[in-house]
């Protein structure tokens, strides 16, 4: 049977759409009310609440917590300080992406990790001897994530450690006497936080979020704008964006990290850490032998409206992402990758993707054909290639 | 040869002896492709151990199998069957009660079912997929295999050099994991497969029992892997080793391909035994029914199983003795029985006390991989398990042409049933093995025996008497790995021809083998057509 996430009591009685997915066995927000572009905006331009309670979270403590992490996480997980998080994800042996997470430091020897998909099981086949407890408490906290350029206001005005916090880090504090753990994290590309509780007193919390963001635009938003937000951040999105390589039957269902366009991710990959996948990583890196480059598309506007008008049709400007991909060709016609999402941004005013195109097209700025269909024949639209994330405010790190 | 030259008022061109599912898809393609066809069953009834039987008014049974999942998408498709009434129900729930009155109850929503898991394992949760992902792995490796018919190794010509080639090249481009997987599989026990993946003792019993179905095995046995693997290649619309509950029962679908057989121009004709394939200078010219009628026709086949194919339709003297020695030692040796149900209304299980969403598929009693273990010690000694495993299925919650209104038909596979009882005979225990099958059921759902309005107990033994499955054996004769693919039913023998020529087999007890599939029929068709033509 369905379940509920610790908000839900509360979140349920906002949500007027009755809409809802399933995630993760859990019942999920569609939207909240009828145009979740309006969610989207309250992320944009004041304040958003999400509620990501479904992810998976995992207790990893013990003396060679650190160890057993290091050796299975694509970042160097022994660069991060006590009270900060890392963004990152794990591969195979051959240097494939499995998925992808967030791991917050609590002290030298304890972790918290939360992931999309479960990861236990995983973990704990790659623990040989090392001195580590691993445990499961996805069920014992509610996560809100409180998203947008007043997101920091609005939990000033509930608690004195929200101002403080940078970028991925993260702190102790109480909220509405709640313990929780705060930190300067999300899925959105925004600035914006996520609250960690328990789940007897995720309510609470709630009910205070709520109360300091009346008359600050703070409203819920659900899956349909997350999705929207998550693109224009250039976040990719596990069984959309990226497979994991695990559970993929070939190797074109499999990239990379460096395909993933998480390069940044392998500066060190040549200090003496060993962890799973790195030799096949470095081989990759040396030979050059990258099959893929993941990068941005921008639609070129007035091709897109050339090609409907002539068409004799309206160009749609429509917000919601496509749900399946788009093949993209060079200036020759030639195959050269595709589109993994795909919207019109409402911020940007552009019609804009996540691609994976052939290295040679990844150059910032190169042009490249989205096949899309206009009255029932396929056509291409004009599109130029740009550096992930197209929306990068400077209040997200600030 | 030109079928059309051979037609006379009193021939067929080809004689498919037995009615069942793999006789009809048989008799339906040689109707196809242009040979005039009879199709002769010996009960009143085609479909074989795939009937559906209104045993009590408004009820209706389905007295043997009771679901699909194996049958080739291609026979679908080429012989047309959705035009016939072919319409796979689909089965939404899977229901797993567990030792201590808890369950798991999985459905279409993956990440309900990864959740359901994880409530009783979080470290099962990511097997779950991991699991499911190899078994789909070496299905996919092995389907081509069990497809298309096993090569000739024994034979030199240049067909079976090239099928053989064909082999080690498939072979040879298997991943390295999934050819070793798929060798753990057909060579190992399913309880260490499962348990290499999961920790949970329920999440392993819910796994574990479709390695025993039909099989003188316990999930511990080696060459239980093989059985889980057999019914794991089956599909319904894609999803491997989902099934589905055809409308009608099953025996909805024979109905169904006896039409498309009707429609191709096959004659059935019911109540005509055969007793014997006449066969004159080595090779078959037709066959004799048991009130004496002789029909004559080039081509006989037949779709019993290999004992009665080899040595009771035609003289085991005039076969090879090495083929009389194999299909001698040929093992039968049915465990399987049936109870079924009419019933006043649905169970009630004490942990779901409000809601009966739980009855939309299967409802596996087996609730760990030790208890079936026992059940199986028990058949091992020559007695039927005082607990036992059952597969039960309330169809009439899917179909509810099954029943009548609020009423429901309850079909339960159970196991073991050793056909041969040591110190005992089915038609005495018939009654107490009813008894324990109830009282089991009780036990899950109390207040079960109050519902029951008409119980038919199935034992092996009937199971034989009815169908005329050799010891009551569903699939026509045991998946064990000496007798399947090259070597079923017999080294040199794979390939649906007999040492008799114009004498075919296409029964279950051939490549790949039981279940409702219609391989064996359809693939003993295609090599027909190939004889006929060269």
């Amino acid at each position: 049977m369905v379940s509920t996430t610790p908000f839900h009591p509360r979140l349920s009685q906002l949500n007027t759409s009755g809409l809802y997915t399933h995630w993760q066995g859990h019942l999920s927000a569609l939207r909240y009310g009828d145009a979740p572009k309006h969610e989207y905006f309250a992320v944009r331009n004041s304040v958003g609440i999400f509620d990501t309670s479904q992810l998976f979270k995992y207790w990893i403590r013990g003396r060679d917590a650190e160890r057993l992490l290091a050796g299975i996480l694509v970042r160097d997980i022994r660069t991060c300080r006590p009270g900060r998080a890392q963004y990152t994800i794990w591969c195979d042996d051959r240097g494939f992406v499995m998925e992808d997470g967030v791991v917050f430091r609590h002290s030298p020897t304890e972790f918290l990790m939360t992931a999309a998909r479960p990861n236990l099981g995983y973990l704990a086949s790659l623990r040989g001897r090392l001195q580590v407890e691993l445990e499961d408490v996805t069920d014992a906290y509610g996560v809100l994530a409180v998203q947008g350029p007043r997101s920091r206001e609005v939990l000033a005005e509930l608690t004195g450690d929200a101002e403080a916090l940078h970028y991925f880090e993260h702190n102790q504090t109480k909220i509405a006497s709640a313990p929780v753990t705060l930190s300067r994290t999300g899925y959105t590309g925004d600035l914006g936080y996520e609250i960690t509780v328990e789940a007897d007193q995720a309510l609470d919390v709630l009910d205070a979020v709520l109360a300091a963001g009346d008359g600050r635009g703070m409203r819920p938003f659900g899956e349909e704008a997350l999705m929207m937000l998550r693109i224009e951040a250039g976040l990719p999105l596990i069984d959309v964006d990226f497979h994991n390589s695990r559970l993929a039957f070939t190797d074109h269902d499999r990239v990379t990290p460096k395909e993933l366009g998480m390069g940044w991710m392998l500066r060190n990959i040549d200090d003496e850490r060993a962890f799973v996948g790195r030799d096949a990583i470095r081989r990759e890196l040396d030979q050059n032998t990258s099959r893929w480059a993941t990068v941005a598309i921008v639609v070129d506007w007035r091709d897109w409206d050339r090609l409907y008008r002539d068409a004799g049709l309206l160009p749609p400007k429509d917000e919601r992402p496509l749900a399946y991909e788009s093949m993209l060709y060079d200036d020759a016609g030639v195959h050269g990758g595709y589109a993994t999402s795909f919207m019109y941004s409402p911020v940007l005013q552009r019609h804009i993707g996540l691609a994976r195109v052939h290295p040679d097209l990844a150059q910032p700025e190169t042009t490249v054909h989205l096949e899309l269909a206009v009255n029932h024949h396929n056509t291409t639209v004009l599109a130029r290639t740009a550096r992930l994330p197209l929306f990068n405010p400077k209040r997200k790190t600030a | 040869m030109n079928p059309s030259r051979s037609r006379t008022a009193s021939t067929y061109d080809a004689i498919v002896v037995g009615g069942g599912h793999n006789g009809l898809v048989n008799g339906a393609y040689l109707a196809k492709a242009g040979l005039r066809t009879l199709i002769l069953e010996r009960r009143p009834l085609v479909g074989g151990a795939a009937i559906t039987e209104e045993l009590v008014p408004g009820f209706q049974f389905t007295t043997f199998s009771y679901a699909l999942s194996l049958l080739r998408p291609d026979i679908i498709h080429e012989l047309d069957l959705v035009q016939h009434g072919f319409m796979p129900l689909m089965m939404p729930s899977s229901f797993h009660p567990t030792q201590d009155g808890d369950y798991i109850l999985l459905g279409n929503d993956h990440g309900l079912n990864i959740q359901e898991i994880r409530r009783h394992s979080p470290h099962d949760a990511d097997a779950y997929d991991r699991y499911h992902h190899d078994l789909d792995r070496v299905c996919q490796a092995i389907r081509p295999l069990f497809d298309n018919p096993p090569p000739n190794i024994f034979g030199k010509e240049p067909e079976d050099l090239a099928d053989v080639s064909w082999l080690l090249s498939h072979l040879g481009g298997i991943e390295k994991k999934v050819l070793h997987d798929s060798v753990r599989l057909l060579s190992g026990s399913a309880s260490d497969w499962i348990q290499d993946y999961f920790e949970n003792e329920a999440v392993q019993g819910y796994h574990a029992s479709s390695s025993i179905i039909g099989s003188k095995v316990g999930p511990m046995s080696q060459g239980s892997g093989l059985v889980m693997l057999f019914h794991k290649m089956g599909e319904y619309d894609g999803h491997l080793g989902s099934w589905a509950f055809h409308k009608g029962g099953n025996g909805g679908f024979t109905q169904v391909l006896a039409r498309a057989a009707a429609s191709y121009g096959a004659e059935i004709r019911l109540e005509s035994p055969v007793t014997a394939v006449l066969t004159k200078d080595g090779r078959a010219t037709g066959v004799a029914l048991d009130d004496g009628t002789e029909i004559s026709a080039p081509v006989v086949v037949s779709a019993l199983d290999p004992r009665r194919t080899f040595l009771e339709l035609v003289e085991p003297r005039e076969l090879p003795s090495d083929l009389v020695e194999n299909i001698e030692r040929f093992r039968f040796q049915g465990t399987s029985a049936k109870v079924n149900f009419a019933l006043d209304g649905l169970p009630t299980y004490p942990a779901l006390p409000d809601t009966h969403d739980q009855y939309g598929g299967f409802i596996n009693i087996g609730p760990t991989i030790e208890y079936l273990e026992r059940a199986f010690d028990d058949a091992k000694y020559g007695w039927y398990s005082k607990r036992p495993y059952i597969d039960a299925a309330i169809q009439s919650v899917i179909d509810p042409d099954m029943a009548p209104p609020g009423k429901h038909v309850m079909s339960c596979f159970v196991q073991y049933a050793p056909y041969h009882l040591k110190g005992g005979d089915w038609d005495t225990e018939r009654g107490r093995f009813g008894d324990t099958v109830q009282a089991e059921l009780e036990s899950r759902f109390p207040g079960f025996g109050d519902l029951v309005l008409h119980r038919e107990v199935v034992t092996p033994l009937d199971i034989e008497r009815v169908t005329g499955l050799s010891e009551g054996n569903i699939f026509a004769g045991e998946f064990l790995a000496p007798q399947m693919y090259f070597f079923r039913p017999a080294p040199g023998w794979s390939q649906y021809r007999t040492p008799i020529d114009g004498y075919y087999q296409c029964g279950s007890g051939t490549h790949p083998g039981g279940c409702v599939i219609g391989s064996p029929g359809r693939l003993a068709s295609q090599r027909i057509i190939r004889d006929l033509a060269d």
